[in-house]
This record gives structure tokens, C-alpha cells and sequence, in this order.
């Protein structure tokens, strides 16, 4: 069943291509009815999964034995998150294309490929598995940008290949180093958590952990390696900004989760304390480098290096030493972030998208007044904001909160100070987003605003459910919070080891 | 007792039967039905791949005294016919009616045999009867199209073959006098207490005539001047083919016939491989013809090829990763250049547009071209992860970084190639790309991303 959800867009991709010249309609409700189906299945296997704290779903095939590497998958209540939103994220991504983008059928087939590389990638058990997801998700992107961005499209997308490559390949060289250092060699995910490897040379552990940790900032994207991210960000059509900021960036932090913490115990508290200053950096330097945007993409994809900096931190800490109960609300609430960021995000980059339609710009300062001109339009990206900001009542707050109460919690004068820290962070994005709002959607009308029409009914359809899914979550996050609580405290367990 | 059975070399009799018989048909047959020979040569290679196949199966043996059936052995046969059996299916389209189609398919023949007996030999006297079957032939084809670029290419190839052909031969001669005997295992056994330094000195002689033959760093020269002035057949086979059995012949070299213990040796090589691989990737970054790029590409693959070889011995990821990354290559390159054959143009400009005109091709190329960057599931990327295991698992962690960071340097050139195929504007290449090649262009690409889900089943086997 779970490789039926993985595999499922790959097969209506597939469908698609092998159709002679099918009509723009038919494609793109194709490219609909498939997610949609996905989405259903991910929604039954979450139901199936209850608040179990193993792994469900379970499938294992061998694939390469001599290596020990297998076509491992499974899911458990850190990969089910994941897996939901990335379901919904390219369904909404297929909703909002109705309006068509050229070479209609290549663009959804790609988009259904970029969905079974991410669901795998979240449901992947095995470290080759995982790697082949991860730098497939390269590929499958750098088309979308450099085929259907605009702008220094080209550049941008060979930044982003080549950055993002080298990131991968320093994850190739510490999977690598994990398999050398099992005994017996093993790529299994399981098994390398069970029994971590390297634990007896502290120094090849902190060097494979430096490799790891290097190709998952880079993805994250964690400052000072994230200078792919704001060009690719900006050049990639609406959708392709969605997904990679939704999804794509998701892949860093998971495997942060996933891979360095449980498999690299030893090593992680060591350099906790690196973590947590990279992470506390990302929050800063992102959250002050997006006040100072004038493009509305730039400064959406600088406060991604925001949100994601307080993954990292909350990761981090709970790799120090703590209170128990602190360090799991750590993990929950970074948890929690990152399916928060995906929805809020993919709604303001789909918002952006909406813009660009109209008037072929991004700059804020030559809009003003859209709430006269786009009422609807302007109250969906007023919740984005708000939402992105952590306004209580919507799911952003639901995760910072989390993570500040974790961080703080820990114990400890140097968790204190650095939870202090990163604290600005939060005000410097909501004066941003309130100077946003103030420069776009209140004040006299620029230059821009008459072009921009309200939003249509696709547009409508595809960015509410992201926000009311914020909303939802932000009033009961109870659903979600109790998949991931066994898994937070399973990771906490693991790293204390 | 010397085992001199020649059912053990049934695969490469069935490659010099077809060899001479189709010489001698060619000769008789009008230039109309000179295809015979073609369909004849084809025969004979899939008659060799069976029997290597077969042969596969059974345990390790010297026979002749100078030739080992063992897994390289096994894989250098199989990859060597299958690879000269996809060049006869991309001659098929250029070459029809040619004047001199027979001969062509006969050197063809003669050059796969002497590529198998490369690999094969665990003999230094064999080892250079080898290096000249592979190679002569290939300097004629080289020069087949009897126009200036072809004719320099051809004499640049003979000129640099034949220099370290003799430095080669003198490498021979002082390792006999060395180590007492021509035999790898004499040899094992003869120059542990041989003066290291001239042991030293032979070891590098006779590097130069296999780095020719594996086309790298120093001797790597002839490689861009042949891939762009050769005919375009001709460039897929002598930058896929002859580099299998010189690859193959290092191995066994270096594990049969080195004594054991010589720390000397990886530390060479894998200067080499670095050396290689950084030169080639960065002298394809300026290419503007396809068939250069392609050539530093190898160029570059060589370097990887050659971190196998400097790990010989001291890691078990060696030898697996070595065939399969062998295997992979030959699969992806000949992909690649089967889709420049169907192109039929050289210029980068020529491809822009492809992905409209004709998509599936344009998909094929792209899949080999990211293949030979190494991006999963590609053959090639198992075998990129077999090469890094090997080197971290060898202790040399520097060289399996060299080799990441020159992986993402290629992607460069690589994209280069790729960005003007999803263009809208229309470059100009042939309206209908030639069909043979066309189909082999997606059989590679196929059989690369097969071969690469599917690596479990050939690494279990090997």
C-alpha cells in the first residue's frame, strides 16, 4: 500500500506520456484526480497508523545484496506528517495549475515525478534509498526552474543543481562512512539506528557527521549555505517555489531527524552546541536579511531561512544536556514546524504566484492598496502573514511556541540565552510582514495595483485549504501533535544513548 | 600440468572466426550485400556473449599458461561483445553501402578480440601482443574516413600508440630481467626481492602503455583529437571499448602481479586518477562540440575508473566497483554517442530545440548525460557508489572528496548540453534522426537505468 502511494504519481506520469497529444483539460485533471487519489491513500494509511509509536507499513525487498541495501520503506509518525503534506502540497500545486502553464503535460509530469521522488524520500528506510530520493528531488526541480522560471532562470537553476549536488554528494561520502563503520556493513536505516555505528572512534564519527550534516544544511537550507536558495526561489514559477520550500527543504531537517540524531548519538551531543549556533545564526541573519527585501519572493524565501533556522535550533538542543521532557517538546514543536512552514509557505509562494500572473512583478514597493482592488486576495495573504509570523491561533504559533518552551526549558543558562536570542527573530518577522501588509495591501494604490484582479477560483481553491489546514492546526493540534509525541520521545531516547 | 583446452576460449574464437570469415565473404561480395558481413560480425559477438555467459558460470582457471578465466575476465568479455555489438548496430545507418563496409566490421572484430585478450592476460608477453591487436586496428579505423581531420586524428593516435607502445615494451623487458619470468605469478613471486627502485621504474614504463590504452592523464592526448576527427562510430567505439581490457589489464596487474605489500602503488595511482579526472573535467567546461565534450567526459570517467585501480587489493569494494562502474560507462557512453550519431551534428547549437523535435531521443540523452554525472538510478551512479565505498574504505578519504567535488564540477558541462535541448527555438539537426541509432540511443538509456535498479542481480552474480 505504501508503495502504491509512492509510486501512484509516477504511474500517472507515466500514463500521460504514453497518452498520443492529450488536451491541455485533460491533462491537468489527470494531474488532479491522481494527487487527489494520493492524498486519499496517505489519509487512509494515517488512519491505519494510528498514535503508535513503531513503524507501520512495512515493505522490504532486496536490492542490492553484496551492499546490503534494500527497497526498505516504512512510516511512523515522523514520516506521516511529511508524507501528508506533501500530498496536499502538489495537489494544491495541480489545483492551481488549471490556469494552465505552457507545455502543459511536461510540467504535470514532472510535478507527479517530483511526488513519488518526495514520498519516497519520507518513506525511505534504507540510506541508499533515501539518497537516490534525495538527489532525484535535484533533478526533478532544476527542470521546473530552468523550464518554466523566469528571469536569469538558467543561472539560477545551475546554482541551485550545482549547490544542491555538492550538498548530496557530501551526504553520499557519510552514508558511506556509516555503512563502512556497521558491522556488519549495512545501508538499513533500522538497523543503523538499533545499533549506531562508529561508536567506538569518536573522531570518524564526528568527521561523517560533519559530511552529513553538510550535505543536510545545504538542502535545509542553514546559513552560511544558503545563498542557492533566495535566485531559485525567485526564478521558479509559483508552484516550483511551493513545493521546493514546501517539500524540498523539508528533506534537510527530516533527515536531520531521521538519520544524524538517532544513527550519530555520540557525535550529535558533542556538536550540539554547533547546531544550536547554526541554527540561531539562520533565525537572525534570515529574519534581517528578509526585512531588508524589496522583492516580495526574496523576502518569503529569506524568512524560510528564518522558520528553518528554529528547526535546527530546536534539534540542537535537544542534543544538549537537558530536561528530558523539554528536549521531546523540542522535537515535537521542530515537528511541527516543518509541516507548519510547508503550508504557510506554499500558500504565500502560491500567493506570489498570483501576483506575478498579473502584473509580471514582485516588487512591493510598486503595489499598494490591493485590499480595494483584491479583496480576497488580500485577506488570504494577510492570514499568510499573520500565520507566518506565529499569530497564536494558526499553526506557526503551535510550533515556535513548542520550540521556545523546549529550548528555554532545557535548562541550563546557555539553552536560556540562546532561546533569548532567537527570540528577535520572531518580532523581526512580524515587522515585516506588518510592514508587508502596510506597503502592499493597505496605503494608496502604486503603480501595479490596477493590473492586479481578485483571485480566481482555482487560485481560491488551491491556497485556502493550506490556510485552513494552519488554522486547524493552530485551534486543535491535537491530531497532529499525538502521530508525532512517540516518535519525538522514541528520537529524544535515541540520542541520549 | 598447463591446461590447454581451447573449448576455454570458445568466446574468443567465435570473435576471430567471424573476424576472418568475414574478411574473406567481404572480399567476394558486391558492395550491395556487403551487409552480410555486418549481420555476420553480429552473429559471431552475440555467439561470443553466450559463450561468455555460459563460461561465466564456472570456476576460476589459467589456461595457456597466460590467460585467466576469472570474474574480470568474465565481465571484460561481456561487456566488450555486448559493447561492440551496440557499435555494429549504430554503423549500421553511416556505414551502409559503404566501399569498404566489410573491412570496417572486420577491424571492428579484430580490435574487441584484442581488447578480451587485454584483459585476459596474465602474462606481460601476452599482455603486449594484446596492446596491438587492440590498437592497430584502431589507428586504421581512426583514419577511415580518409578526410584531413580523420587522417590526423589517425596519425596522432599511431604516433603517441606506438611511443609508449615502446616505453611499454621497455617496462616489459626490465620487469622480466627483474623478476625472472613473464608470468604474473612468477612475477608475484620474483620481484618482492627485486631492487624496489628499478621494480619502480619498469611498474611506470609499463603504466605507459595501458594509461594510453585507458586514455588518461599523461597520455590522454589523442583522446579529444580522435573522438572529434574520427567518424562518428568510430569515436563511440575506441572511447568505450579499448578502455575495458587496459582497465581490466591495470586490475590484474596490479593484484596478481605486484608483489604484496608495495604502498607505492595506490599512491601513484591515485595521484593519477585525481590528476585525470580534475584535467578532464575541467577541459570539457569550454568545449563547444558535442564530441570534444564527450571525449574530456571520458576522460574524466577514466579518472574514476582509476580510483578502483588504485585500491586494488586493499579493500574488497575494489573489484566489484571496478566492473560495474566498467559495465556502466560503456553502456552510458555509447548511449550518449548513439544519440549524437542520430543527431548527426556535433555543434552544441545544433541541439537546441531536440526535446520538441524529437522527445524521446532528447530524453535518452539527457538520461545518459545525468547518468554519466552519476545521478541514481543510473548504472554509472552504483558504480560511483561502489568507487566512493572503495576509497573511503581504502583509507583514502581524499580521494573519494576529489572525486565528489569533480562529480559536481561535471554536472556543469554536462548542463551545458541539456539547457539548449528544452529551448523553443529550433537548432537544425537532421528532421529524422537516423533510425538505427536513434533506437540504440534508447536502448542504452534503457539498459543504463536498468542495470542500475537492477544492480543487486550482476553484483550478486560477480
Amino acid at each position: 500500500m505504501l508503495s502504491l502511494v509512492i509510486f501512484l504519481p509516477l504511474a500517472a506520469a507515466l500514463g500521460l506520456c504514453a497518452v498520443p497529444a492529450p488536451g491541455a483539460r485533460t491533462v491537468v485533471w489527470t494531474w488532479i484526480v491522481a494527487c487527489a487519489a494520493d492524498l486519499a491513500l496517505v489519509i487512509a494509511l494515517w488512519i491505519g497508523h494510528g498514535n503508535g509509536g513503531g513503524i507501520s507499513y512495512e515493505e522490504k525487498v532486496r536490492w542490492i545484496p553484496s551492499v546490503r541495501a534494500a527497497y526498505h520503506i516504512g512510516v511512523d509518525g515522523l514520516s506521516l506528517p511529511l508524507l501528508a503534506l506533501t500530498a496536499l502540497l502538489f495537489l494544491v500545486c495541480a489545483i492551481y495549475s488549471l490556469r494552465r502553464p505552457p507545455q502543459v503535460r511536461a510540467f504535470a509530469v514532472l510535478f507527479l515525478f517530483l511526488q513519488t521522488v518526495s514520498s519516497g524520500l519520507f518513506a525511505a528506510l534504507d540510506l541508499l534509498l533515501f539518497f537516490v530520493f534525495f538527489d532525484l528531488s535535484i533533478v526533478g526541480m532544476y527542470f521546473v526552474i530552468a523550464g518554466w522560471g523566469h528571469g536569469d532562470r538558467t543561472r539560477s537553476a545551475l546554482k541551485f543543481f550545482l549547490y544542491t549536488f555538492l550538498g548530496s554528494l557530501a551526504l553520499l561520502l557519510g552514508f558511506i562512512g556509516l555503512y563502512l563503520g556497521a558491522e556488519p556493513h549495512t545501508f538499513d536505516m533500522v538497523e543503523l539506528t538499533r545499533t549506531p555505528a562508529l561508536a567506538g572512534s569518536p573522531g570518524l564519527a564526528g568527521l561523517v557527521l560533519l559530511a552529513i550534516g553538510l550535505g543536510l544544511a545545504i538542502k535545509t537550507p542553514a546559513v552560511p549555505f544558503h545563498t542557492w536558495l533566495p535566485p531559485a526561489h525567485t526564478d521558479a514559477p509559483a508552484a516550483g517555489s511551493a513545493i521546493l520550500a514546501g517539500i524540498l527543504l523539508k528533506m534537510g531537517t527530516y533527515g536531520l531527524i531521521r538519520i544524524a540524531m538517532p544513527m550519530l548519538p555520540d557525535a550529535w551531543r558533542r556538536y550540539a552546541w554547533a547546531i544550536i549556533i547554526l541554527g540561531l545564526v539562520s533565525v537572525l541573519y534570515g529574519a534581517l536579511v528578509a526585512f531588508a527585501q524589496e522583492d516580495l519572493k526574496r523576502l518569503i524565501a529569506y524568512t524560510s531561512v528564518n522558520h528553518m533556522g528554529y528547526i535546527v535550533l530546536a534539534l540542537g538542543a535537544a542534543g544538549a544536556a537537558g530536561e528530558q521532557a523539554a528536549r521531546r517538546l523540542a522535537v515535537t514543536g521542530a515537528v511541527t514546524q516543518m509541516v507548519s512552514h510547508g503550508l504557510i509557505t506554499g500558500a504565500l509562494f502560491l500567493l506570489s504566484g498570483v501576483l506575478y500572473d498579473r502584473a509580471h512583478g514582485y516588487d512591493m514597493g510598486r503595489f499598494g492598496g490591493l485590499a480595494r482592488a483584491a479583496p480576497v486576495f488580500s485577506g488570504l495573504v494577510a492570514l499568510g502573514a499573520f500565520a507566518s509570523l506565529g499569530l497564536p491561533g494558526l499553526s506557526g504559533f503551535i510550533a515556535e511556541f513548542q520550540i521556545f518552551t523546549g529550548v528555554i526549558g532545557g535548562g541550563g543558562p546557555g539553552l536560556v540565552v540562546a532561546g533569548a536570542l532567537a527570540i528577535p527573530g520572531i518580532l523581526i518577522t512580524a515587522a515585516l510582514f506588518l510592514r508587508l501588509l502596510h506597503r502592499a495591501v493597505l496605503g494608496p494604490p502604486g503603480e501595479l495595483t490596477s493590473q492586479v484582479t481578485d483571485v480566481r477560483r482555482s487560485e481560491l481553491a488551491a491556497v485556502a485549504p493550506l490556510l485552513a489546514l494552519s488554522a486547524a492546526i493552530g485551534v486543535a493540534p491535537r491530531f497532529l501533535l499525538d502521530v508525532i509525541e512517540p516518535v519525538s520521545s522514541a528520537v529524544v531516547a535515541l540520542v541520549a544513548r | 600440468m598447463t591446461r590447454e583446452n581451447p573449448a576455454d576460449l570458445l568466446p574468443e574464437l567465435c570473435v576471430l572466426g567471424t573476424a576472418v570469415t568475414g574478411l574473406l565473404t567481404g572480399s567476394f561480395l558486391p558492395r550491395t550485400r556487403q551487409w552480410i558481413v555486418a549481420v555476420l560480425c553480429g552473429t559471431g559477438l552475440v555467439a561470443g556473449l553466450v559463450t561468455a555467459g555460459l563460461a561465466a558460470r564456472r570456476a576460476d582457471l589459467t589456461t595457456f599458461d597466460a590467460f585467466m578465466l576469472d570474474p574480470l575476465t568474465h565481465v571484460t568479455r561481456i561487456v566488450v561483445t555486448a559493447a561492440t555489438l551496440l557499435v555494429i548496430g549504430l554503423a549500421a545507418g553511416p556505414l551502409r553501402g559503404h566501399r569498404r563496409e566489410s573491412e570496417f566490421h572486420t577491424l571492428l572484430m579484430l580490435a574487441a578480440l584484442g581488447t578480451i585478450v587485454l584483459g585476459a592476460a596474465s602474462d606481460l608477453l601476452v599482455l603486449v601482443a594484446a596492446y596491438l591487436l587492440a590498437g592497430i586496428p584502431g589507428y586504421v579505423l581512426a583514419g577511415f574516413g580518409k578526410d584531413a581531420p580523420g587522417t590526423e586524428a589517425a596519425l596522432k593516435y599511431y604516433l603517441m600508440g606506438a611511443f609508449l607502445g615502446i616505453l611499454m615494451l621497455a617496462g616489459v623487458t626490465l620487469l622480466f630481467g627483474l623478476g625472472r619470468g613473464t608470468s604474473y605469478e612468477t612475477l608475484a613471486a620474483g620481484l618482492g626481492t627485486a631492487p624496489g627502485g628499478a621494480v619502480a621504474v619498469g611498474v611506470v614504463l609499463l603504466l605507459a602503455g595501458l594509461m594510453f590504452k585507458a586514455g588518461a592523464v599523461p597520455a590522454h592526448f589523442w583522446v579529444p583529437d580522435v573522438t572529434e576527427g574520427a567518424p562518428r562510430v568510430v569515436a563511440a567505439f575506441v572511447t568505450t571499448v579499448p578502455k575495458i581490457g587496459a582497465f581490466a589489464a591495470l586490475y590484474r596487474f596490479a593484484v596478481q602481479a605486484l608483489p604484496p605489500g608495495r604502498d607505492d602503488w595506490p599512491l601513484l595511482v591515485a595521484v593519477i586518477a585525481a590528476a585525470t579526472m580534475t584535467l578532464g573535467n575541467l577541459a570539457a567546461f569550454a568545449q563547444r562540440n558535442v564530441r570534444r565534450l564527450l571525449a574530456y567526459s571520458t576522460i574524466g570517467q577514466a579518472g574514476y575508473l582509476l580510483v578502483p585501480i588504485a585500491m586494488a587489493g586493499r579493500t574488497d569494494l575494489a573489484e566489484p566497483a571496478l566492473l560495474f562502474y566498467l559495465a556502466g560507462y560503456a553502456v552510458t557512453n555509447l548511449g550518449a554517442f548513439a544519440a549524437v550519431i542520430a543527431v548527426g551534428r556535433d555543434d552544441l547549437l545544433a541541439y537546441t530545440g531536440l526535446a520538441r523535435r524529437s522527445p524521446l531521443l532528447a530524453v535518452s540523452l539527457v538520461v545518459c548525460l545525468l547518468g554519466l554525472v552519476g545521478t541514481p538510478p543510473t548504472a554509472v551512479f552504483v558504480g560511483k557508489l561502489l568507487i566512493f565505498g572503495a576509497a573511503l574504505d581504502g583509507h583514502y578519504t581524499w580521494l573519494a572528496v576529489a572525486a565528489a567535488v569533480n562529480s559536481v564540477a561535471s554536472v556543469f558541462y554536462y548542463l551545458r548540453w541539456i539547457v539548449p535541448m528544452m529551448r523553443r527555438r529550433d537548432g537544425g539537426g537532421e528532421r529524422r534522426p537516423a533510425p538505427s541509432a536513434r533506437w540504440i540511443a534508447y536502448a542504452a538509456a534503457g539498459g543504463s537505468l536498468v542495470l542500475g535498479i537492477g544492480a543487486g542481480i550482476p553484483l550478486a552474480i560477480g
